[in-house]
C-alpha cells in the first residue's frame, strides 16, 4: 500500500499536523476545578508547559520523540532518524477496500468475541481471571494485520484478541477458556495464557513484564538465525504488547536497553489504557509519557492515538519496516482505553464515567465504519454482513467449545516435561514415565 | 594445598604409604591428579576446598594423609579405557571442553550471561570460546538477570538452546520469576507447544569467606518448580557428563557448580560421553551405613570415610548428582543393603533438598530403615564471613564421623 512514510531523510522531530479541530471536549470538561480526578493524561499533558505538550494539545495524532543519540548518527543510514509524515484521513486513501474490510472484520471479531466471553462467564462456562480487551481493538488490529505469519507476538493477560489477530481459531481460543482439551493449549493455560506454536503467539503471561524478556529472546532468535546460522532472508520480527503498568517495571528498562544495544527486531508497544487495575496511570509514574522512555534508551519513542486504526497502522508499518531491516527496536505508545473492567471480577468503581464517555465516544470500530463509508470503501450492507458473520463464528466458537470434551485424568502429567524422563527413576529401577500409571496421570511423581 | 586421597586397588587396610612423608609444599608444586572413580587406580585429588585449610590450619593433618578410602568404578562405562588413554583436565575445563564440543556439534547452542564473553567467565569456563565462536554466540549481556534469563527462555522457545550463565548463582535470585514461571512452567501452559531446552548453570554453594550473599545454595529454593532438572556436578568427569547432557535434553536444566571445586583435577576420556541427568553416582560402595551427598560435600565424606574406615565402618557413598529428581533407584538399592542412612548436604536445615530426599526414602523405603534417617544440612545462618563462623555452618568431616558411629551403634 501506499506510504508517506518513506525511508528518505529526516529531519525534525516534530511534524505539526493538521487534524480536523483544535477544539477538545475533554479538555473543557476536565479544567472545570469540580473534576479533581486525574483520569487523563490529556489534562497533565495539557497543563504541563512544555512544548512537546502544547503540540499534543493540537492535535491527536502522532508524536515521535527522536533521541539525541539516534540524531547523532544520521550520517550513517538513511532511515536513522524516525519521522512521520501524517495526512490527515480524508486527503489521502490509506488502505484499499480489502485491507479496510479485513481490518473492520478483524475488530469486529475482537469485540464480539470479548462480549461473549463476558457472557460466558456470568453463566459459568469459564473461570478465574478473565481480562477483556474491549476498545483496545485498533492496536491488536493495527499492529498484528500487517504482520506475516513467522513473525512472533508476545502479549499479557488480555490476550484473547491478539491470539484472534494473529490468527488462532476463535474455536481454539473459546475452547481454551472453557478449559477444554481441544482449546489451543489443550486446557492447560487459560486465559492468560494462550499460546501458539504454529501461529507463533508466545503468550499469554500472567506476571506483567515477564513476556518482555521473552519476546526479546524472540528478537533474539530472529537475529541469530541471520547472522550466526545465516540464514540470509530471515527478517522476523517480534511484536512485545503490554499495558501502562508495566513500564514501571524493571524488565521493561532491562529490556529496552538490551534490544537497542544488539538492535533487535521487536517492536515495544504499550497500550496505555491509563488504569493498572484501580491505579491510575499518573498516580503510579513519574513522567507518565512513556514514549519518553524510548530515546533514554537510544529508540525512537512514538506516541499514537490507539483508539484510531489507522493511525496505529500507520506507525506499525514503519516500527516494523524497522525491525526488518535490521535497524532496531522502537517504542510506540498507544493511547487507549478499555471500556470494561481490569477483569469481570473487577467493580470497575474508580474510574471517571466523563472519562468513559470520551472514550466510548472514540470507540475504534464505529471510527473504521465511519471512515469506511464515508470514504466509500465499504457500505453499510458490507459491514453488516461481516457483523453477522462474526456472529456466526464467535457462536459456533462456543458450541464447539462447549461441546468439546474437558481434559481426562491422562492429560495431567502429559506436558509437565517436554522429555518426560524428567520425572526420573523410580525405586523399581524404570523410569517413572515407563509407568503405566504416569499415562493414567495417577503416578506418584 | 592439596588434599590427597590414595585409593589403593580394593584394599581396605589401613597403611600409611611412605610417600606420605613428603612436606606438603612438594605437593603443592607437583601435578595432583584428581579423585578418579577407577578400581586399582592410585588417584590424587587436588582441591581449594576450605575444608584443607581449615584442617591445616588446625594441623589435623593425620586424616589427610591416609590411603584408605576407596573410590571405586562410576556407573558410567567409559571409565576402564580411560585408564589407558584420556587427558587430564580441571573441572572448570571440563566444563568448558563440554559447552565447545556441545557448540561445534550444533550451532544453535550458544552462551548469555555477564561477562562470559571477552573476559572468558568469571570463574573461566567461557574462556576462549568467544573468540571461536563469535560475541552473538557467547553473549555478554548487561547486568539483568531477570530479563536475560528471560531472553534465554524465549530464544529456547524459537529454536536456540542457550545455556545461560549466572556469574553466581545467587544471582539467579533475580531470575526467579523468569525461572519458576517461564522457565518451568512454559511447556506445560503451552499444552507442549513450545519446548525450553535451557540450561541455567553457575556456581554456587559457600566457598572461602566470600560473605552471605556469595554463599547461597540456590537448589532448596528451585527444587519446588515444576519442570525444570537439577543436577549438581562435583568431579571433572561428570561436570563435562552433565553439561553435555543438559544442553542435549530438551528439558530446562539447572547445573549446580561449586566455587570451590573449579580447580579439580581428573583424568577424563578423550571421547564423547555424557553422564545421566537422572542417574546418581556410587561413589564407594559399602556395607553399614549409605551416604548420600552431592556437590562439595562429596569431598568431605570420602575424607570423613577415611576415618570410618580406620574405625572399622564400610560406608557406601553415593553422589546423588541428580537433585530433582532423585534417582530413587540407586538410594532405594543401597538403603535395601544398609539399612541406614545419612545424608550430608551443604544447603541449610530447612526446606534443603536432604529434607526432602529424608522426607522422598521415608515415603519409599520406610520398612527397611532400621534406624532414622540423619541429615547433616549447613545451619540455618546466613553464611558469616569469618573463617571459624564460616566452618562452623558448613558439615565438616569430624561431625560426619560423628553422625556414623551413632547411626551405626
Amino acid at each position: 500500500m501506499a506510504t508517506a512514510f518513506s525511508a528518505a531523510k529526516f529531519g525534525t522531530q516534530f511534524f505539526p499536523v493538521g487534524t480536523r479541530s483544535h477544539e477538545n471536549p475533554l479538555f473543557g470538561h476536565l479544567k472545570t476545578p469540580a473534576c479533581s480526578f486525574l483520569g487523563s493524561t490529556r489534562r497533565l499533558r495539557f497543563s504541563s508547559a512544555s512544548k512537546l505538550n502544547q503540540i499534543n494539545s493540537h492535535r491527536r495524532s502522532v508524536v515521535v520523540a527522536v533521541s539525541d543519540v539516534v540524531k547523532e548518527k544520521k550520517s550513517k543510514s538513511t532511515s536513522n532518524l524516525f519521522l512521520l509524515l501524517f495526512i490527515p484521513a480524508h486527503s489521502i486513501q490509506l488502505i484499499t477496500k480489502e485491507e479496510g474490510l479485513e481490518l473492520y472484520e478483524d475488530m469486529i471479531l475482537g469485540r464480539a468475541f470479548e462480549d461473549m466471553c463476558a457472557q460466558m462467564y456470568y453463566r459459568g462456562k469459564m473461570f478465574g481471571f478473565v481480562h477483556l480487551y474491549n476498545g483496545q481493538e485498533a492496536v491488536s488490529t493495527g499492529f498484528i494485520k500487517l504482520l506475516k505469519k513467522e513473525d512472533s507476538v508476545v502479549s499479557t493477560y488480555r490476550d484473547h484478541v491478539h491470539a484472534l489477530s494473529k490468527g488462532v481459531p476463535a474455536r481454539a481460543v473459546m475452547s481454551e477458556l472453557f478449559g477444554k482439551t481441544t482449546g489451543c493449549c489443550r486446557g492447560q493455560g487459560g486465559s492468560m495464557h494462550m499460546f501458539s506454536k504454529e501461529h507463533n503467539l508466545l503468550g499469554g503471561f500472567a506476571f506483567i513484564g515477564e513476556g518482555i524478556p521473552v519476546a526479546t529472546g524472540a528478537a533474539f532468535t530472529s537475529k541469530y538465525r541471520r547472522e550466526v546460522l545465516k540464514e540470509a532472508d530471515c527478517d522476523h520480527v517480534t511484536l512485545a504488547f503490554f499495558g501502562d503498568g508495566t513500564c514501571n517495571n524493571g524488565q521493561f528498562f532491562e529490556c529496552l536497553n538490551m534490544a537497542a544495544l544488539w538492535k533487535l527486531p521487536i517492536v515495544f508497544v504499550v497500550e496505555n489504557n491509563l488504569w493498572a487495575i484501580g491505579m491510575s496511570h499518573l498516580r503510579a509514574t513519574s513522567d507518565p509519557q512513556i514514549y519518553k522512555k524510548g530515546p533514554a534508551f537510544g529508540m525512537p519513542g512514538i506516541h499514537v492515538n490507539g483508539m484510531d486504526v489507522l493511525k496505529v497502522r500507520a506507525v506499525a508499518q514503519t516500527a516494523i519496516a524497522r525491525a526488518r531491516s535490521g535497524e532496531g527496536p522502537t517504542l510506540v505508545e498507544c493511547e487507549t482505553y478499555r471500556f470494561r473492567g481490569h477483569s469481570l471480577a473487577d467493580p470497575d468503581e474508580l474510574r471517571d464515567p466523563a472519562e468513559k464517555a470520551h472514550y466510548a465516544a472514540r470507540d475504534p470500530i464505529t471510527a473504521l465504519k465511519k471512515y469506511l463509508i464515508e470514504n466509500n470503501l465499504a457500505t453499510e450492507v458490507e459491514l453488516k454482513a461481516i457483523d453477522k458473520k462474526i456472529e456466526e463464528v464467535v457462536e459456533d466458537a462456543v458450541e464447539f467449545a462447549d461441546e468439546s470434551p474437558h481434559p481426562t485424568r491422562s492429560q495431567l502429567l502429559e506436558n509437565v516435561f517436554a522429555d518426560p524422563k524428567g520425572f526420573g527413576i523410580g525405586p523399581d529401577g524404570r523410569y517413572r514415565c515407563e509407568d503405566p500409571k504416569f499415562t493414567e496421570g495417577t503416578a506418584q511423581v | 594445598m592439596a588434599a590427597i586421597f590414595h585409593g589403593v586397588g580394593a584394599a581396605t587396610a589401613l597403611s600409611p604409604s611412605p610417600s606420605h612423608s613428603v612436606d606438603s609444599k612438594k605437593f603443592q608444586l607437583a601435578p595432583s591428579r584428581s579423585l578418579s572413580a577407577r578400581k586399582g587406580r592410585i588417584a590424587v585429588v587436588r582441591s581449594d576446598s576450605s575444608v584443607n585449610l581449615s584442617l591445616n590450619s588446625r594441623g589435623r593433618k593425620d586424616h589427610l594423609w591416609i590411603p584408605n578410602a576407596v573410590a571405586t568404578k562410576t556407573d558410567d562405562s567409559a571409565a576402564s579405557t580411560a585408564s589407558k588413554s584420556g587427558h587430564e583436565i580441571l573441572l572448570f575445563e571440563a566444563l568448558r571442553e563440554g559447552l565447545e564440543e556441545e557448540m561445534d556439534r550444533d550451532p544453535h547452542v550458544c552462551v548469555m550471561g555477564e561477562d562470559v564473553g571477552h573476559y572468558g567467565g568469571s570463574y573461566k569456563v567461557t574462556k576462549g570460546l568467544a573468540e571461536k565462536f563469535g560475541d552473538l554466540r557467547v553473549l555478554d549481556t548487561p547486568i539483568a538477570e531477570n530479563s536475560f534469563t528471560g531472553m534465554g527462555i524465549g530464544a529456547a522457545m524459537t529454536g536456540l538452546r542457550p545455556v545461560v550463565e549466572g556469574m553466581n548463582m545467587g544471582f539467579l535470585l533475580l531470575a526467579f520469576n523468569q525461572i519458576s514461571n517461564n522457565c518451568g512452567m512454559l511447556h506445560y501452559t503451552s499444552g507442549g507447544q513450545f519446548t525450553i531446552p535451557v540450561v541455567i548453570r553457575g556456581p554456587g554453594g559457600v566457598g572461602r569467606q566470600l560473605g552471605a550473599e556469595h554463599s547461597q545454595r540456590l537448589e532448596s529454593y528451585f527444587q519446588s518448580i515444576p519442570g525444570i532438572q537439577m543436577v549438581a556436578c562435583s568431579t571433572p568427569y561428570n561436570a563435562k557428563g552433565l553439561m553435555k547432557a543438559a544442553i542435549r535434553s530438551e528439558n530446562p536444566v539447572i547445573l549446580f557448580e561449586h566455587v570451590l571445586l573449579y580447580n579439580l583435577k581428573e583424568r577424563i576420556p578423550d571421547e564423547d560421553y555424557i553422564c545421566n541427568l537422572e542417574e546418581a553416582e556410587m561413589v564407594r560402595p559399602g556395607e553399614h551405613v549409605t551416604i548420600l551427598t552431592y556437590s562439595r560435600m562429596r569431598y568431605h565424606v570420602m575424607q570423613a570415610a577415611k576415618t570410618l574406615v580406620n574405625k572399622g565402618y564400610d560406608p557406601e557413598v553415593i553422589d546423588i548428582r541428580s537433585l530433582k529428581p532423585f534417582d530413587l533407584y540407586t538410594i532405594g538399592n543401597s538403603v535395601k543393603k544398609t539399612h541406614r542412612v545419612l545424608i550430608v548436604e551443604e544447603c541449610m536445615r530447612t526446606g534443603g533438598i536432604g529434607a526432602s530426599l529424608t522426607a522422598a526414602i521415608n515415603e519409599n523405603f520406610h520398612d527397611y530403615l532400621d534406624a532414622p534417617i540423619v541429615c547433616l544440612s549447613s545451619q540455618d545462618v546466613p553464611t558469616p564471613y569469618a573463617g571459624t563462623l564460616e566452618e562452623w555452618t558448613v558439615v565438616q568431616p569430624a561431625q560426619i564421623v560423628t553422625a556414623v558411629e551413632q547411626l551405626c551403634q
